[in-house]
């Protein structure tokens, strides 16, 4: 919840939104009247705050990854050097690994989430809300707050996790501060945490699925697994496709659990940080605002090239 | 309550023999620990009861939910767990959350824990500073986003949709771009360690903004012609005409601005450097990392901090969970 950096797409799933482009063009032209000066008092306020605190950042930022700055301030025009920096840093790559690595893990959630979102939505099952709540609790839950009930239970010397392992002969690592291992460990947490959405969305397509679908595959002898991969999973692609997109952007920018359960001072972090984790280490720790501005602009496109690539692959195999 | 939920459930295998094969799931279920936190149940047993009476699929109904059961109750357990754990251990000693067995119930219940958190830690100062932070947001959020949205659902001005495009667009932009200019506007207006500083940005949402666009424009127009008709000024329409409409989408809007706000770290720990000036979500963050952990006060600290957010989200689940599923905001 670290920022409120949405995907265009709105859940296909859910009925309630109606497209606005279906609705739009008849009311809004019968209102067409002189409004004269209204609409500039209704929209200024936010056009104003929207201009400062965000129009005009991305504009500085765009210019500032073009310079360097120096250690007391002042900043000079040093063309594509940051980007050339940047392109050979090693830790930029061990950072955009660590990023997949974690997107990877968090990932798996999504088929988990449509077997237990199907399951939720068996009809007639008692306490269906009560999971539902469980399930939804850590999605809510704040990230630095429970992250440090997880450092606990990752505790290499007295974590239950290792204890529970321990009693099946394994030997845990010491997850918070083994490199693999502690990005492993922020990975788990963020698929505990993001699970639920991925139900609630997945839920809300299963409601739009035929119930009479399910009847005639009954009927034609199918068993629920057939059902669940030949009626249910086509017939939710569009969610799918729409967690997918949500997830891989949010774990993209992995700042506030992995700085909450590894902490600023771990001595794994040069090989286990994220991304934004390394934007923040270059921009408000080194202090380097420039070089910072560059990992910023290599973030947006990154993530601006995977969403392309998401929609360009959505119209192969999403079946609408 | 517990006994009706048990009654339905003999009722239910009585009157339908099929229902015979629930009984393993029952057992099951009464061996996990989901049994202990049953209090939960019955208020959501109903909902899910009306719906088996009015999904009309009789022929499904009497299908055995034992998969079901135990597939949510050990999933539904290992999300609850770390909650549960944190309780516990923040009513353990330092000793008992350091034993290497580890200890299911502490052997005296430590409710100083709590009292340390007011007295070692800034809690409050941290406390007061998320409850302000977080309330001026999402007033001025509800406030310009709606203004906002409203004017470009339904009004026509010159310029609007390239406006409107332009704020769009902002979403579609992750955080960390506007984040260094951020801080410098706040650097230059001396608002650093402030509560100003920390709620500047979030003032303004281009998110807000394309929810309630989105929700006026689903509203029908004849309303506010009538509005027009008698006389009334736009800003009269949309007050007492429109606004009231849109009250759904208004408390989508807050219930995604409350969460974000409360959760918030990246942001607020940036413009803050001392930790008294700091919100809850910052403020937790940077405790860690100090050998001396007390870790049963942490605990506290941290159950303490997540509560207002997750009592609000039990007392008001379905209208959050509906709320953000229809935001798609992560």
């Amino acid at each position: 919840m670290s920022d409120d950096t949405i995907t265009p797409t709105r859940p296909p799933a859910v009925p309630a939104t109606t497209p606005p482009a279906a609705q739009s063009p008849a009311p809004r032209r019968r209102v067409l009247q002189r409004d004269g000066a209204w609409p500039w008092l209704f929209v200024s306020p936010l056009a104003a705050g929207i201009a400062v605190f965000f129009v005009w950042p991305v504009l500085q930022t765009a210019y500032y990854s073009f310079t360097t700055w120096g250690v007391f301030g002042g900043s000079t025009f040093t063309g594509l050097a940051n980007y050339a920096r940047l392109v050979v840093d090693p830790q930029l790559w061990t950072a955009l690994g660590n990023t997949l690595v974690y997107t990877g893990i968090v990932l798996l959630g999504v088929p988990l989430a449509v077997w237990l979102a199907s399951l939720l939505n068996t009809p007639g099952l008692r306490f269906a809300s009560f999971y539902r709540v469980l399930f939804f609790l850590p999605y809510v839950a704040m990230p630095t707050a429970i992250a440090m009930v997880w450092r606990i239970i990752f505790n290499g010397d007295f974590g239950v996790l290792n204890y529970l392992l321990g009693r099946v002969g394994i030997e845990g690592p010491y997850w918070i501060s083994t490199p693999g291992a502690a990005n492993v460990a922020v990975a788990l947490v963020g698929l505990w945490s993001s699970l639920g959405f991925a139900m609630i969305i997945l839920g809300a397509g299963l409601k739009s699925v035929p119930p009479e679908l399910y009847e005639a595959a009954e009927l034609d002898g199918a068993t629920p697994w057939r059902q669940f991969r030949s009626v249910t999973v086509p017939l939710l692609t569009p969610s799918i496709f729409f967690v997918l997109i949500i997830t891989i952007i949010s774990s993209f920018q992995l700042f506030d659990l992995q700085f909450a359960i590894l902490g600023s001072q771990n001595p794994v972090l040069p090989k286990s940080l994220s991304l934004v984790y390394f934007f923040y280490q270059q921009g408000f720790i080194a202090n380097d605002k420039g070089y910072a501005a560059a990992i910023a602009m290599f973030i947006f496109v990154l993530i601006g090239l995977v969403t392309l690539l998401q929609f360009r692959l959505q119209k192969k195999w999403v079946q609408s | 309550m517990t006994d009706r939920a048990a009654q339905v459930r003999s009722a239910a295998v009585l009157s339908d023999p099929q229902t015979l094969s629930t009984t393993p799931a029952a057992l099951v279920e009464a061996a996990t620990p989901q049994e202990a936190r049953r209090e939960g149940a019955p208020r959501s047993g109903g909902p899910a009861r009306a719906r088996r009476a009015s999904s009309g699929r009789p022929g499904r109904r009497g299908r055995s939910h034992v998969v079901p059961h135990l597939v949510l109750g050990v999933g539904g357990f290992l999300m609850a767990f770390p909650f549960l754990w944190q309780i516990i251990m923040s009513l353990s000693t330092n000793a008992e959350v350091q034993s290497v067995t580890p200890n299911l119930w502490p052997a005296e219940l430590q409710w100083q824990n709590y009292v340390a958190v007011f007295e070692r830690l800034p809690f409050l100062d941290q406390l007061r500073t998320s409850v302000v932070v977080t309330l001026v947001r999402t007033v001025a959020q509800i406030v310009l986003c709606t203004l906002a949205g409203y004017a470009f659902a339904r009004m026509r001005f010159r310029g609007s949709g390239v406006l409107l495009a332009v704020i769009l667009s902002i979403l579609m932009v992750p955080s960390q771009v506007y984040l260094i200019s951020q801080y410098q506007i706040v650097q230059n207006l001396g608002w650093l360690d402030t509560i100003a500083g920390i709620v500047a940005p979030g003032l303004f949402s281009a998110f807000g903004t394309f929810l309630m666009r989105t929700a006026f424009l689903a509203l029908p127009a004849e309303l506010e012609e009538a509005a027009r008709l008698d006389g009334a000024n736009p800003f009269q329409v949309f007050s007492r005409v429109m606004l009231p409409l849109a009250v759904p989408s208004i408390s989508v809007l807050a219930i995604t601005t409350v969460l974000w706000s409360w959760n918030e770290l990246l942001w607020p720990l940036v413009v803050s450097t001392y930790s008294d000036r700091m919100p809850l979500s910052a403020g937790l963050a940077t405790l860690i990392g100090d050998k001396t952990t007390d870790y049963p006060v942490v605990m506290a600290a941290s159950l303490l901090a997540m509560a207002p957010v997750l009592i609000a989200f039990i007392v008001l689940q379905r209208r959050v969970i509906d709320g953000l599923a229809h935001s798609g905001l992560k």
